[in-house]
């Protein structure tokens, strides 16, 4: 009998396939080929470490990382949560990167040509480490809703960008972070393209009233699930 | 189990976000005094029209020179490079063209030397994960248990031509999302 390390997989009943139809741009980038198993090896265990010194005094707060002359236009929100894996267990080190529009909905890339304003003290991007529990927390702006061309009369509903960096490298996530009671996001095909209820709603924030703090801003909680946990397995 | 949280796009407007220079963001893994042969890792992506994809992102992770990694997993963690990252990213916004300065990767249980390379974009709701392997390496390509699980009429897919040993070794891997001569891919 020999002991090896192996990593839980993704999930595919609670994610997306690549051909979504619904969301246009998918059709022309999906892969068609059958996926290849990827065995465990070395190459898949590991992954990049992160460190205190990757993060910069501000990154967390995008509601002064930016500042210019004075503070951002909306309303002001607190973010909080935990990076777990999907055995329950916190993963600490965790590098969140966020990215998300404006209060108006308008993202500070130069390819975004939607027809609101920028804000000079926003560019709504930051980045946090997870403490020893798994916990994490940053303060912005709570973004607008914005249109796209995808199908006629198309909104985003309002939404985080985040990307996650957990214990290994087969554990890394490019998700949304959702607001709830969002009326538009039973109209959103990429919230929609998860089939499975219970996963997609693990996209969705609550609003958190022990986190918000009087007379400052509202909290929501944001939890994220990683796969990748640890499996020892004897054959 | 726990429900994992679900994958989604990176969307068009991640630029501001995700691609920002230093560390650990840049698409050159190596510092001065990284062990090793450096190269150049070139390529352009591709979508199922053969159109390039300006709005991508690629990150690659590997081994050092030694075929070590710094990361606990390893044990040979401790001799892991410390001038080597093993983590790059790169955009891909000049007509879906991208480029990595790393090193040559060492072999790592065994394997032939390879990059793990994920390809994030608009377009795609997960995203798509592959190796590079390296064209001058035929005799351990035969061999690499990984390269062995791909059909055979595929694997060309998944190695990448030495194209230029003028200034740094340079290898060529086009990623193409779909259709004709689609790169193999595996499970994120
Ligand atoms: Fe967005």
């Amino acid at each position: 009998m020999t002991i090896k390390q192996l990593l839980s997989r993704i999930n595919w009943k609670g994610q997306p396939k690549y051909l979504h139809p619904a969301y246009t741009s998918t059709v022309k980038r999906a892969p068609q080929q059958p996926l290849i198993p990827l065995p465990h090896t070395l190459s898949e265990l590991t992954g990049p470490v992160y460190g205190t010194g990757d993060i910069g005094p501000l990154d967390h707060d995008l509601s002064r990382n930016a500042v210019r002359n004075g503070q951002p236009i909306g309303e002001r929100i607190i973010v909080t949560g935990r990076v777990l894996d999907d055995s329950g267990r916190a993963v600490p080190n965790a590098l969140l990167e966020v990215w998300q529009a404006n209060a108006c909905g308008r993202y500070i890339h130069k390819v975004d040509q939607h027809d609101a304003p920028l804000d000079p003290n926003f560019t709504g991007a930051g980045r946090v480490l997870t403490n020893a529990n798994g916990e994490y927390q940053f303060i912005t702006i709570k973004p607008g809703a914005y249109p796209w061309r995808n199908h006629s009369n198309a909104w985003r509903p309002q939404h985080i960008h985040f990307s996650v960096f957990g214990a290994n490298i087969m554990s890394r996530l490019v998700t949304q972070m959702y607001f709830p009671g969002d009326p538009l996001l039973a109209l959103d095909p990429i919230y929609n393209s998860i089939a499975d209820t219970e996963a997609r709603e693990r996209m969705i924030s609550s609003y958190a009233h022990d986190v918000t703090q009087p007379e400052w801003a509202l909290g929501y909680r944001f939890d994220i699930v990683l796969c990748g946990s640890k499996m020892t397995v004897f054959e | 189990m726990i429900t994992q949280t679900p994958s989604q796009t990176v969307g068009p407007f991640f630029y501001d976000g995700l691609i920002r220079p230093g560390k650990p963001f840049i698409p050159t893994l190596v510092r001065d005094g990284a062990q090793g042969q450096r190269i150049l890792i070139v390529g352009t992506v591709l979508d199922g029209d053969g159109v390039p994809v300006p709005d991508a992102m690629l990150e690659i992770w590997q081994a050092d020179a030694n075929g070590y990694h710094n990361h606990p997993a390893d044990p040979n963690c401790a001799k892991a490079d410390p001038n080597f990252s093993g983590l790059g990213r790169c955009d891909t916004v000049n007509e879906g063209r991208f480029e990595f300065q790393t090193v040559k990767p060492g072999r790592v249980e065994g394997q032939a030397p390879h990059v793990n390379v994920r390809v994030f974009s608009r377009g795609m709701l997960i995203h798509a994960n592959t190796r590079m392997y390296f064209g001058d390496e035929a005799a351990a390509n035969a061999d690499d248990a990984v390269l062995s699980l791909v059909p055979l009429e595929r694997r060309d897919t998944l190695i990448a031509p030495l194209v230029t040993t003028n200034g740094l070794p340079t290898y060529r891997f086009n990623l193409v999302l779909q259709g004709q001569g689609e790169t193999v891919f595996f499970t994120p």
